[in-house]
């Protein structure tokens, strides 16, 4: 089967630092794939490159939908017309829309498979009308599949800190993206919390058959929770493979010299 | 009250009658080589001085205070909604008070003279361009320092084809308000990747560009001297006497404002209008959500422009002369004002912004000397103590029953 | 071409003047990413101290050469305060504000210093006394340049090599380059931020009154509107040069003063101030980094 997203000699300067350095990568459909590596390693650089915030320096950034089987170049697409393609992302540091409500926040996710304009919104015709409570009742939805459901109606800034990074997860379930990315979903949660993103993140590939692609730091989250692991050190790749194997790499145990590797 | 409260207050006094001396007290004429004291003056800078210190600290301490003990969980709104907030979305004084509103609103162009009518009309004007720069500042939260360039390019539209082509007025109001959304796209286009100071700054300096080529360019604006004896509006043929006139401009901008609150008031609650605040929280969240953050911007731009336009059109009908003067970065400034200071996203706030900063000057003459300054400390303290406005804005939420769609309703 | 050369040094005149406004802002918005925008503000009330200075002591009959070093001396003294007090009430409560939130605290603040001079000192244009007589060695220069622009260019070219001394070279200087770069890192390794962020304000205050007090010397006049076109005008000179950069404070100013110089007196005086805020939107829109800025990257 063909990958759905493909990484060829990916390279990203700033000024004269590699952060990225050639670096290929690929993911099939109903894969969760990791990212790891040292802090400064170049990982969220990846994400920014393929979700279209840098321009990266060289290479190819291919995505293929699973459902129309086309291939899209997401080199020089801007970050909304990368998830209008199907890629949606968190965000290391929590990014929701503080003063809306979560339900809004969801909307928002919706705002690129919809299409009401100004005009309907001031007339408000019946198909502004229907398309707005479609955009409603899809966006409860999602919360609900998240478990997000009894928050509702409060604003997101006040929602306690492991529900705030479930919220960044729905709102980017709600464009319907085919390829998920993860940036840190763990980062700052307490070990049930922890385990219980394990499940929401096997629940949204198995029930949504979404591509999971995350970067993160929790080894053992890390280690039950993916079929294979890219390893980056310095903007090079220095390892893939399956989780096991990656633990036994020389390689990765000696980037990570100091940091526990199998905790 | 404790001792070392006053002391501090009396040290901030005394600072501020050092600071201000030389300015405050001292005038000369070097030419005739004179010197004036006013002393006089030092001894209100020091009441003044002493009086503000102590109010500052007083807020400045309740304000970080209120914020402690909501620290560890922030549960639920109710505290930081004030009273009076409450009572506006009670429906049971809401309905009341609307239809009292409504009726003295009606009769009173009858009630009062044709100078009233006209300083209401006046304020009027400037709640419709407060809340279309509401939907630019407040809901979408771009800057936007040049708002009075587009108020302009619709009263120089009526203006100037009235003069040459004897455009009726109520042709010239969709124009106008056409032609401010085609200059909005024209700045929009290039500017609005620009972060957000930036983006203020060009937006002044494109209102100034607009001001200054209103001044220099004779043959087609007729320069600082203006355009003079630009009709009143018409209703069908019916020619109105100048009381008359004045009245219907004044039902004329009512219903404007009707308008304006209806289309602001829907499309705060939509597809765009949910865009737009999105924007203003976070741009690069928004966009990572698959909106096209330069179309959202540029219409929440263009729909702004629109409004002022209209209002320009309006305004060189009702003072049937205009001149580049009324058009100035200060203009600018006062409905900029009249947003932060209603409350940024709120339409009520805004309509009482316009009407609490335009009246007051009007009605208490004293007060009308200290306009600028006045309105100086309100965008700082504003700032400093309440960002969000008299009304901070209270968006509708949606209240979810399982099974059936939406039933919005306000919070 | 001597028309040409005249130009060239009313250029340079009007452009060490917006140098000595410029860099404020510069370091201003270097050290807090405000644009102060009541920093022309400041400028004209260093101005106007200078002139009450003047007119008082010459009522009283003193000589020119003490009633110069004492004008020049208060009315940095005094834009200083102004400067310091400005950022106590109106940005220091706003350091964790949006960015927004302090830059429409700052158009207040600069509304509100208009408007109180304008109450105190009336609209009138006030006559500057002209106190310092030519300088006898300027003579075989005296019809491309006059005594005032003599001294705005000295003026300028020392602070300048001043202020580039006092940030590559001293503790002061190397914290605020810390603060600059990141506030809450340089707090925590024990930089009273807050203290330098206060000193910022004094010294781009009394840069601006230099400023001030020269060009009153130079026009011969100033009214409380002299601040809100030269803010501007040092803004525009600001970002041209790179906003944070101060050799690019002093580039663009130069740039912007050559420029409005040449298009008045080869084109048309009437657009002089167009020409400014063109060159402000072409700026932003083609290179918003500026001639020496460095382009950052967006961290997310």
């Amino acid at each position: 089967m063909q990958p759905i997203l493909e990484i060829r000699n990916l390279c990203m300067d700033f000024g004269g630092l590699r952060a990225i350095d050639t670096l290929d990568l690929h993911i099939g459909q109903g894969e969760i794939v990791a990212l790891i590596g040292p802090n400064g390693a170049g990982k969220t650089t990846v994400f920014n490159c393929l979700t279209g915030i840098y321009k990266p320096s060289g290479g190819e950034m291919l995505a293929r939908s699973p459902k129309t089987g086309e291939a899209r170049r997401l080199n020089g697409l801007k970050p909304n017309q990368v998830t209008e393609n199907g890629l949606a992302r968190t965000f290391q540091n929590i990014r929701l829309f503080g003063s809306m409500t979560v339900l809004e926040n969801i909307m928002i996710g919706r705002h690129c498979r919809t299409s009401a304009g100004i005009s309907g919104a001031i007339v408000r015709n019946r198909a502004t009308r229907e398309e707005e409570k479609r955009i409603v009742q899809d966006s409860y939805d999602v919360l609900k599949k998240i478990g997000l459901a009894r928050y509702v109606n409060e604003y997101a800034k006040n929602l306690p800190y492991g529900a705030q990074r479930r919220l960044e997860i729905a709102r980017a379930m709600a464009t319907d993206p085919f390829l998920l990315l993860l940036d840190e979903p763990a980062a700052g949660m307490n070990p049930q919390e922890t385990d219980e993103l394990n499940e929401l993140i096997i629940g949204i590939r198995e029930e949504a058959g979404i591509t999971i692609f995350l970067i993160e730091h929790d080894m053992k989250l890390v280690m039950s929770l993916s079929d294979r692991i890219y390893v980056v050190d310095y903007g090079k790749k220095i390892a893939e493979g399956r989780p096991e194997e990656i633990k036994r790499n020389p390689a990765v145990i000696k980037a990570y010299l100091g940091e526990e590797v199998d905790a | 009250m404790t001792l070392g409260e006053i002391k501090k207050s009396l040290l901030a006094a005394a600072w501020f009658m050092f600071l201000t001396f030389p300015i405050m007290v001292i005038k000369v004429n070097t030419i005739q080589k004179t010197v004036e004291w006013h002393w006089e003056r030092l001894l209100y800078v020091a009441v003044g001085g002493f009086v503000f210190s102590f109010l500052w600290r007083y807020f400045l301490r309740r304000k970080q205070g209120g914020r402690r003990p909501a620290a560890p969980v922030e549960t639920d709104e109710p505290e930081a909604v004030p009273a009076f907030q409450r009572l506006i979305h009670d429906r049971r004084f809401a309905m009341p008070a609307l239809v009292v509103l409504g009726l003295f609103v009606l009769v009173f162009p009858y009630l009062f003279s044709m100078y009233q009518v006209n300083i209401m009309t006046t304020a009027l004007i400037y709640v419709v361009t407060g809340l279309g720069l509401n939907v630019v500042v407040g809901v979408a939260g771009l800057l936007h320092l040049g708002y009075a360039a587009f108020y302009a390019v619709g009263a120089y539209t009526y203006a100037l084809l009235n003069l040459h082509f004897g455009v009726s007025f109520w042709l010239a109001l969709p124009i106008g308000a056409a032609l401010g959304s085609v200059f909005a796209v024209i700045l929009g286009f290039p500017v609005l990747r620009l972060r957000g100071d930036y983006l203020a700054i060009v937006t002044l300096g494109f209102g100034e560009i607009i001001r200054l080529v209103l001044e220099n360019w004779n043959d087609f604006s007729y320069g600082p001297s203006g355009i003079a004896n630009i009709p009143r509006p018409k209703f069908f043929w019916f020619d109105f006497s100048l009381e008359q006139s004045a009245v219907f401009i004044y039902f004329l901008m009512l219903a404007m404002v009707l308008l304006t609150v209806f289309v602001t008031n829907r499309l705060k609650d939509s597809r765009i209008g949910r865009a737009w605040i999105a924007l203003r929280e976070d741009e690069v969240a928004c966009q990572a959500m698959g909106i096209d953050i330069a179309r959202t911007k540029l219409s929440a731009f263009v729909m702004g422009s629109a409004w002022a336009g209209m209002a320009g059109v309006v305004f060189a009908a009702k003072t049937t002369f205009i001149n580049p003067a009324s058009f100035t970065l200060w203009e600018s400034i006062v409905i900029l004002c009249i947003v932060v200071l209603g409350g940024m996203g709120s339409i009520l706030g805004v309509i009482l912004g316009a009407l609490v900063l335009i009246l007051l000057p009007e009605y208490l003459r004293a007060f009308s000397e200290y306009r600028m300054l006045i309105f100086g400390v309100v965008l700082v303290v504003m700032m400093v103590f309440r960002p969000g406005g008299i009304l901070s804005e209270v968006r509708r939420t949606y209240l979810f029953k399982e099974g059936l769609s939406k039933d919005g309703s306000l919070s | 071409m001597e028309y040409f050369i005249e130009l060239f040094f009313s250029g340079l005149t009007r452009g060490s003047i917006y140098a000595l406004i410029a860099l404020g802002y510069t370091m201003v918005y270097g050290i807090i990413q405000l644009i102060n925008f009541a920093h022309g503000e400041i400028y004209m009330i260093g101005a106007f101290t200078a002139l009450i200075v003047t007119g008082v002591l010459t009522y009283y009959g003193w000589p020119h050469l003490a009633i110069i070093l004492i004008a020049a001396v208060l009315a940095i003294f005094y834009s200083a305060a102004y400067g310091w007090t400005m950022e106590r009430i109106a940005y220091k409560p706003l350091r964790d504000a949006p960015r927004l939130s302090a830059l429409i605290s700052a158009i207040g603040a600069s509304l509100f210093l208009q408007n109180y001079v304008l109450l105190a000192q009336t609209s009138d244009f006030l006559p500057f006394p002209s106190l310092i007589s030519d300088f006898a060695f300027l003579d075989p220069v005296s019809n491309l340049f006059g005594t005032t622009d003599f001294l705005i260019y000295t003026t300028t070219g020392v602070v300048m090599a001043l202020l580039t001394f006092l940030i590559k070279f001293t503790r002061v200087g190397k914290a605020m380059r810390a603060t600059a770069q990141d506030r809450h890192m340089a707090m925590l390794v024990g930089i009273d931020v807050n203290r330098i962020i206060s000193i910022t304000f004094i010294i781009g205050s009394a840069t601006a009154a230099i400023g001030g007090v020269l060009i009153a010397s130079h026009v011969g006049q100033i009214n409380f509107f002299i601040g809100f076109i030269a803010g501007i005008k040092a803004f525009v000179a600001a970002v041209l040069g790179g906003i944070g950069s101060l050799p690019g404070a002093v580039l663009g100013s130069l740039v912007l003063g050559w420029t409005e110089a040449f298009f008045t007196g080869y084109v048309s005086s009437d657009y002089e101030d167009v020409c400014a805020f063109v060159i402000l939107v072409i700026i932003l829109i083609f290179r918003p980094s500026g001639l020496l800025g460095r382009s950052g990257v967006q961290k997310v």
